[in-house]
């Protein structure tokens, strides 16, 4: 079974890729990001696995469904949905229990406060407080700056375009500082 | 006596919670009813919850009764807080630490969210079955 979350502004901004997918398995919308700071995402596509019993088997992955931005990206759907078919369908083993906690990364402190700031910033914002959210918002990516749900994240909020010049700026400061901006498992 | 207006939000985890604090220059005073609010009791042997307390630093027990900082209650349960002072707003995330080990136990955090339609769905709905669990945004 497939669960997807939707980090996104409202119902509104996920409701048209929801609709063209016409999924049959839950399709959900996480305005207040609660997924992202439960299993501490910090960008997207994230995937982890979840066996029958409710224990995490595969952590947090990038993982896209199609090569549509592979040119950009680099990264191969193939490689996330054959080991996932595999699992599936029982044919390869799992992680064990130590491989999950190496692989996993957990918050800090700073990611935390970052976390609590947006959550102020978000509800603010919708009750139209722009200028106190946006300072939230700000200190928010200066303590997580490789959050993305956040730094990138917020922007259809702050009226930012999330694929425009303000992204574009953002991520080249990130990518020429060195620093990638998808994380996927090591193979 | 009057109730004070509760007229402060204070988002616990992202619940909004309204109680009433007083709002000063150097920060905001919580109640016991705004403790309480919080599912805490601040008690002698400190901010008391479920039989377990967090005692607080020697000499500010004497000062319970009438209250505690945010600032304050932040600090000793280890949590984020960010703060709108002008708003009358503020919101206490969850520690690091909970966090980490709600993850390092293995056993997925359950959420409930709602579809397009409104109707919540669980995780652990699916209990019985492998999940794969995908976050991803219109951005």
């Amino acid at each position: 079974m497939a669960i997807a979350v939707a980090l996104d502004r409202s119902a509104e901004d996920a409701r048209p890729w929801i609709e063209a997918a016409k999924p049959t398995h839950p399709s959900l919308i996480d305005v207040e990001h609660r997924v992202a700071d439960l299993y501490n995402m910090v960008n997207v596509p994230t995937a982890v696995w979840i066996d029958e019993e409710g224990r995490i088997v595969r952590p947090n992955d990038v993982a896209f469904g199609t090569d549509t931005f592979r040119h950009i990206t680099g990264i191969e759907a193939a490689r996330h949905l054959g080991l996932l078919r595999a699992w599936v369908r029982g044919e390869a083993p799992v992680m064990g229990a130590r491989e999950v906690r190496q692989l996993q990364a957990m918050p800090s402190p700073e990611d935390q406060q970052a976390r609590a700031e947006f959550g102020l910033g978000r509800w603010l914002a919708e009750r139209g407080r722009a200028a106190a959210a946006e300072r939230h918002f700000v200190r928010a990516g200066e303590l997580a700056p490789h959050d993305f749900t956040i730094r990138r994240g917020t922007m259809p909020i702050r009226g930012i375009d999330p694929m425009g010049p303000g992204f574009r700026a953002m991520l080249q400061e990130w990518v020429g500082a060195g620093k990638a901006y998808y994380r996927p498992l090591p193979d | 006596m009057s109730e004070p207006e509760r007229d402060f939000t204070l988002l616990d985890d992202g619940r909004p919670v309204a109680v009433s604090a007083g709002v000063r220059e150097d920060g905001v005073r919580l109640s016991p009813r705004a403790v309480e609010a919080l599912g805490w009791r601040l008690e002698p042997e400190g901010l008391c919850r479920e039989g377990l307390c967090v005692p607080l630093p020697a000499g500010a027990s004497r000062a319970a009764p009438d209250g505690i900082s945010l600032d304050h209650l932040a600090a000793l349960l280890d949590r984020p807080l960010a703060l709108e002072l002008q708003e009358r707003a503020a919101y206490l995330g969850a520690s690091a630490a909970d966090r980490a080990g709600a993850l390092a136990s293995l056993e997925a955090p359950d959420f409930a969210l709602p579809d397009l339609h409104g109707r919540l769905h669980s995780l652990s709905a699916q209990r019985g079955k492998k999940v794969l669990l995908v976050a991803y945004a219109s951005w």
